[in-house]
């Protein structure tokens, strides 16, 4: 199963509105992902709720993973997503 | 206080604490109690259609918040798409169906969900933590919903209506219609709670900790009156004409736009509290052409800028916002208090993970040792504002303890430029030793509100104890009187910016203890400045003097009513 491992870019974390904008963007791309925190156990990144509770701190690895034709530039887009500052996005 | 009213009968009174000096009538529009799950809720014999029903609730609550987002303007929008987001969660949704999926009764399974995000939430704290309020609000929606009775929290007014709630969370005040709120009751909460202050800013009257304010019935008619902390079922149509006889009084009372002072001349500056530019300028403008209604702001409270946002504004963001309050002000004093972030005001990039005792933590000044460029950030904020404008800030520090404290934040302030530098007093070891720290500062600044907290240990949410926190405590008003003396003995001014500063009672013996600066919600202004005006500094000392004499906060504030201007408590309804 393809996955990606990115360090979180948002100075307050994988919370807030960078949570939100992240689980928007995984609803939108209409396939299952998981986000693992480090080495912990991978959770549906589509639920904000589960996302949050990973308590991402910012410059922390996360490790998406997908299944499908898809899979590969789904992935690709999520990762520059949190590489990206989400806080800083208009 | 009648121990037991029975809620029916007509001019039956419920007493509270009033927050304002206004009245109103009007029908009781209720706050519905979140339900709690039926303790004999079946299994669903049909789990298919009980799962139906569930996700139909999740999809409803979700509508109905992201509407209400939508019509929303301010603090509250961000709040409820927030709480929308969480109805809409998968994660949610799966394992509710999946536990009704296995026999567990609806409710059941949807408390049993939310209470283990809840407990993911507190054990990661910070932020996380303070989420938890939300995540209960989406269980009492979609509980509301399951079962088919009425969502907690405030209804859609249709009428100008007294809005009657157990306890109102700052949530719910943000989402009120405030045309359609005639008056605040609750049986809860408490003089200082922030639905309060929010009220009283908005100048809407409200009576907090009101026994047996719950059991009203809706549509009932009451009358509201915050002055005198009552709330009165199927009053007299005589009162509504007494409401509106104060209302003209006071309507009058605004036109006098005279700087505060006792009626000898002794001068005792009128300020406001302002937290957002636009309340500067509204505050500012105010008092039409004979003057200005308030000498300066005697609070601008940074942390406005700061709250319910994910990362600190920049320092050109900050600058602006500044130099729109210095500029809405002109020549006017302007007092800016840094920082004061903590406690009950949590910042997602600055609070520190889970405080036992958030208000005894790391608040206020206290965060400079956690984000001091957090801090920084702000001073160089506020000297690039004093540059660009050529108004010169009063700057001062919330949350102080020691001299040296003082002093290490007049060197920062000073460091940058700015050269009138204070700090406020809120703990009692600043009011004890008000002579070393103002050998530091250039003012003081006295928080009532934290200083009556600290002083009577006494939790500001803690309602039940309204009575112990209360600013007349004789306790308290020797920690005023201990910090103005030491401000007369060198000649600095000793400002009050506490709520307590709105009560003209309160204010008559401020003035008695030497307090030459008095900052307060603009609505309480004109009130304040008119008692001020009925007392020589004699009288004003001597209504000192009897506060402090008495063993509680009700026998201080009836000693000192007792030696005001009758006429001044007959006019502004201070019995």
């Amino acid at each position: 199963m393809p996955s990606r491992t990115v360090a979180v870019a948002s100075r307050v974390g994988l919370h807030a509105r960078p949570a939100s904008i992240f689980t928007e963007a995984v609803a939108g791309a209409g396939i299952d992902v998981t986000i693992a925190h480090g080495d912990g156990e991978p959770v549906d990144a589509g639920s904000i709720l589960l996302v949050m509770s990973l308590g991402v701190p910012h410059g922390d690895e996360v490790t998406l993973a997908a299944d499908g034709p898809e899979a590969d530039r789904v992935l690709d887009e999520l990762v520059t997503l949190l590489a990206t500052d989400l806080d800083e996005v208009p | 206080m009648p121990a037991a009213v029975a809620p029916a009968d007509a001019g039956a009174v419920l007493h509270g604490i009033g927050v304002g000096r206004g009245g109103a009538v009007g029908p009781v529009v209720t706050v519905a109690r979140p339900v709690a799950a039926p303790t004999d809720e079946q299994p669903p014999t049909d789990r298919a259609a009980a799962q139906e029903s569930v996700l139909a609730a999740f999809g409803t609550v979700a509508d109905g918040l992201l509407a209400q987002s939508a019509a929303a303007t301010g603090a509250a929008a961000p709040v409820l798409k927030a709480t929308a987001q969480m109805a809409q969660d998968k994660a949610l949704r799966s394992q509710t169906l999946a536990r009704i999926a296995d026999g567990e009764p609806p409710v059941h399974a949807l408390d049993a969900v939310i209470e283990t995000f809840e407990h993911m939430f507190v054990s990661a704290g910070g932020y996380l933590a303070e989420r938890v309020t939300d995540l209960r609000s989406v269980r009492d929606r979609v509980a509301a919903e399951i079962l088919g009775v009425p969502a907690p929290g405030v209804p859609v007014l249709t009428e100008p209506s007294v809005v009657v709630a157990l306890d109102l969370a700052p949530a719910d005040t943000a989402a009120l219609d405030v045309d359609q709120v005639l008056a605040i009751v609750t049986e809860l909460g408490g003089a200082t709670s922030h639905t309060a202050i929010i009220a009283n800013q908005l100048g809407i009257p409200c009576v907090v900790r009101a026994r047996g304010a719950a059991d009203l019935v809706e549509g009932t008619t009451v009358a509201v009156d915050a002055a005198a902390g009552t709330v009165t079922l199927d009053p007299a149509p005589q009162v509504a004409e007494a409401f509106a006889r104060r209302a003209q009084v006071q309507a009058r009372l605004a036109e006098d736009t005279a700087p505060g002072a006792l009626v000898d001349g002794t001068p005792v500056a009128l300020l406001a509290n302002v937290g957002k530019a636009a309340d500067a300028e509204r505050a500012a403008g105010a008092g039409g052409p004979d003057g200005p209604a308030v000498e300066g702001s005697g609070l601008f409270r940074t942390e406005v800028l700061f709250l319910d946002r994910s990362d600190a504004p920049t320092r050109a963001e900050q600058a602006e916002v500044y130099a729109q309050v210095l500029r809405a002000f002109g020549d006017r004093k302007v007092v800016v208090r840094t920082l004061d972030a903590g406690a009950d005001k949590p910042l997602a990039f600055a609070s520190t993970a889970e405080e036992e005792n958030p208000a005894l933590g790391v608040r206020g000044y206290r965060l400079r040792r956690t984000v001091p460029e957090l801090f920084e950030t702000q001073l160089a904020a506020l000297a690039d504002a004093q540059q660009e404008t050529g108004a010169v800030p009063w700057v001062m520090a919330p949350m102080v303890s020691t001299a040296t404290e003082a002093r290490e934040f007049a060197s920062a302030a000073r460091g940058h430029g700015l050269t009138t530098v204070g700090v406020m007093v809120e703990v009692p070891a600043a009011a004890l030793r008000a002579r070393e720290i103002l050998a530091e500062v250039d003012f003081v600044s006295l928080g009532t509100n934290d200083l009556a907290q600290y002083t009577m240990a006494t939790d500001r949410l803690r309602g039940e104890l309204a009575d112990l926190i209360d600013p007349w405590q004789p306790a308290v008003l020797d920690l005023v009187a201990a910090t103005a003396t030491a401000g007369g003995e060198v000649g600095k001014p000793v400002g009050v910016c506490g709520e307590s500063a709105s009560d003209p009672a309160m204010a008559v013996v401020l003035a008695g203890l030497g307090i030459t600066s008095l900052s307060m919600s603009p609505a309480a202004v004109p009130a304040v400045r008119y008692a001020l005006a009925q007392h020589t500094t004699e009288q004003a000392t001597a209504i000192a003097v009897a506060a402090r004499a008495a063993p509680d906060a009700p026998a201080a504030r009836a000693a000192a009513l007792a030696l005001l201007d009758p006429t001044v408590v007959e006019v502004l309804a201070l019995r």
